[in-house]
């Protein structure tokens, strides 16, 4: 029988402020344990909680990029459950009056456009971290309050995915939008980013839904990609065998790269949501929504169609530059000092890009501006340096600041497009690879290549490599 | 009639990590029982129309803005704390899977 998977996610991102959702303390990330709360937070009686304005209009922003229906009156409850990251014992979240509700995101899987419904999006408080010591002896677990309280929209979808590959462009999408709205900076690595996957299978043309099992502690995309393949092969199985697959929160280990049961009595769900006594309904005006989306800036989706009908750039590109603002707003301001767009983007995906990976480091870190760029980039488009030399001096901007012209000017790494001055050095090279100038002479156009390449060694990139083709066809006689 | 159940009280207790005795088990039964049934009485009020009410207090939009103000002190933060490390609460082992 052929089986269809259905998918659902819940994402929960972090907020990029600078403060807690309910109280000051700071949203730092790595901070020493508990330096970092306060009555609030640390949810001791007779604390009141004060909503952060600018995390709900952040969600704001979420809600309205996801195209939800906006709540005129939002409330916040309070999700009871007994744990020890949790010190008031209640988590404040939405339940009853959403922020947003019936969304929808435009996903691309294979060139193919699909949407995916949003059932909703609302704003919550995160839990402390528990750390289990690494002594295996120590018979106690370690609370750390710093996240406590950390703002969090949590955006839930319906099952409309239908494949690995569809979940991993959602989460893909979604995070994108968040980073572009600057609603969140999404680092997964360090848990500002997380999903929890539904997934089902039914056969195929089938109307209900098979049972749902919760597949949780993902910590990367490429973990719930691997868990939904996982899963599908697991329930596929059960089926086959002719049992039924239980509703159940499963848990992903990372090592074996299996599910594993969670234990039954934790994952009983009895949250008893009440709306939170302790704050007051907030308001969304239509004033208010309008400041909100006139801080919004162009979404990933638009700007990439953008860059590929008006920037003529290949829709590969376009994915690559728009995945983090940042860089598409690099991209954008080097083609506005006049560089042509598909070189600006080969210069950004390939040498500057590969610099970030090396140095871990954001594109705001790099010393080379876009201006700078631009200039190292018209350096090489008019052929004052070879390319490969370009490539050094770009290595060379990172690590001292400098100006490509200064670089190149205190080198001596200008090309050499002086056919004078070039030509010594290929009659040079002719003489010392005899063997090949026979092959040229006897047509193997390869040897060629070699030769140039012979040149470029010698002169340590210098050569112009048309110039240096032009003067080997001269004095081969070819 | 009965409106809350010996089952419904073990549930409560489960979820509240709290382990009864019978005894304790029967006497929450009564007590649970007729705090609910003070509830009724709310019941008989004909609310047909009346919208949910958000929040007893008639305001809205109570804020703070997003700036960071001075967290106390880790010795503060844990000094009620029944037991500690030097860094952080402790609490007895907590097992996320079996």
């Amino acid at each position: 029988m052929q089986y269809e998977t259905v998918i659902g996610l819940e994402t929960h991102a972090q907020f990029h402020t600078r403060s807690k959702m309910f109280c000051g303390c700071k949203t730092d990330f790595g901070a020493p344990p508990n330096t970092q709360t306060c009555p609030v937070c640390q949810g001791l009686p007779g604390t009141l909680p004060v909503v952060n304005r600018y995390a709900v209009e952040l969600g704001l922003r979420a809600a309205l990029a996801l195209r939800c229906h906006i709540a005129p009156v939002t409330q916040f409850d309070r999700k009871n459950y007994f744990y020890p990251d949790l010190p008031k014992n209640y988590q404040v979240s939405q339940n009853y009056h959403n922020l947003g509700v019936d969304g929808r995101l435009e996903i691309e899987v294979d060139g193919q456009a699909r949407e995916v419904g949003i059932w909703n999006v609302h704003l919550e408080e995160d839990a402390g971290k528990l750390e289990h010591p690494e002594d295996t002896g120590a018979n106690y677990t370690a609370i750390d309050l710093n996240r406590a309280g950390t703002p969090l929209l949590e955006i839930v979808s319906a099952p409309d995915m239908r494949s690995a590959g569809e979940a991993n462009a959602y989460m893909n999408e979604l995070a994108a939008i968040l980073r572009h709205l600057d609603i969140s900076d999404c680092k997964m690595q360090e848990g500002s980013l997380r999903f929890e996957a539904g997934i089902s299978v039914r056969p195929v043309g089938g109307e209900k839904f098979g049972n749902r099992v919760e597949v949780k502690n993902l910590n990367s995309m490429s973990a719930v990609v691997k868990a939904i393949e996982h899963e599908r092969e697991r329930q596929v199985a059960v089926l086959e065998s002719g049992g039924t697959v239980p509703s159940q929160t499963m848990l992903w280990d990372v090592q074996r790269e299996v599910t594993e049961p969670m234990r039954s009595k934790e994952e009983a769900k009895d949250y008893r949501y009440f709306p939170e006594p302790d704050l007051v309904p907030i308001e969304i005006s239509p004033e208010w929504l309008d400041q909100v989306r006139e801080q919004m800036s162009e979404l990933p989706a638009a700007r990439r169609k953008r860059f590929i009908a008006e920037l003529d750039l290949p829709p590969y590109d376009a994915g690559v530059i728009v995945e983090q603002k940042p860089i598409a707003d690099y991209f954008e301001q080097t083609v506005e000092q006049g560089v042509e767009p598909k070189t600006a983007a080969n210069w950004i995906m390939g040498e500057v890009m590969r610099v970030l990976n090396e140095r871990l480091c954001e594109i705001d870190d790099l010393p080379v501006s876009p201006p700078m760029l631009a200039e190292l980039i018209g350096l090489v488009t008019d052929d004052r340096i070879s390319n490969s030399v370009g490539k050094t001096v770009f290595g060379e901007m990172c690590s001292s600041g400098k100006k490509a012209g200064e670089i190149v000017e205190e080198k001596g790494l200008a090309q050499i497009s002086d056919s004078g001055e070039l030509e010594a050095v290929v009659k040079q090279v002719l003489a010392d690879n005899p063997d090949a100038v026979a092959d040229l002479e006897s047509g193997k156009q390869q040897a060629k290549g070699f030769l140039i390449g012979q040149i470029m060694r010698a002169t340590r990139g210098k050569a112009n490599p048309k110039l240096a083709g032009e003067l080997i066809d001269r004095l081969t006689g070819d | 009639m009965t409106r809350i159940t010996t089952d419904t009280v073990e549930q409560v207790a489960d979820l509240s990590k709290l382990i009864l005795s019978d005894e304790e088990l029967a006497g929450f039964q009564e007590q649970l029982d007729k705090i609910i049934g003070y509830f009724e009485v709310l019941n008989s009020l004909d609310t047909t129309g009346v919208e949910p009410l958000a929040h007893p207090l008639d305001l809205r939009n109570v804020f703070r803005q997003d700036t960071v103000e001075d967290s106390a002190s880790r010795k503060d933060a844990l000094a009620n704390a029944p037991d500690k490390t030097d860094e952080a609460y402790k609490v007895p082992v907590v097992i996320e899977s079996s």
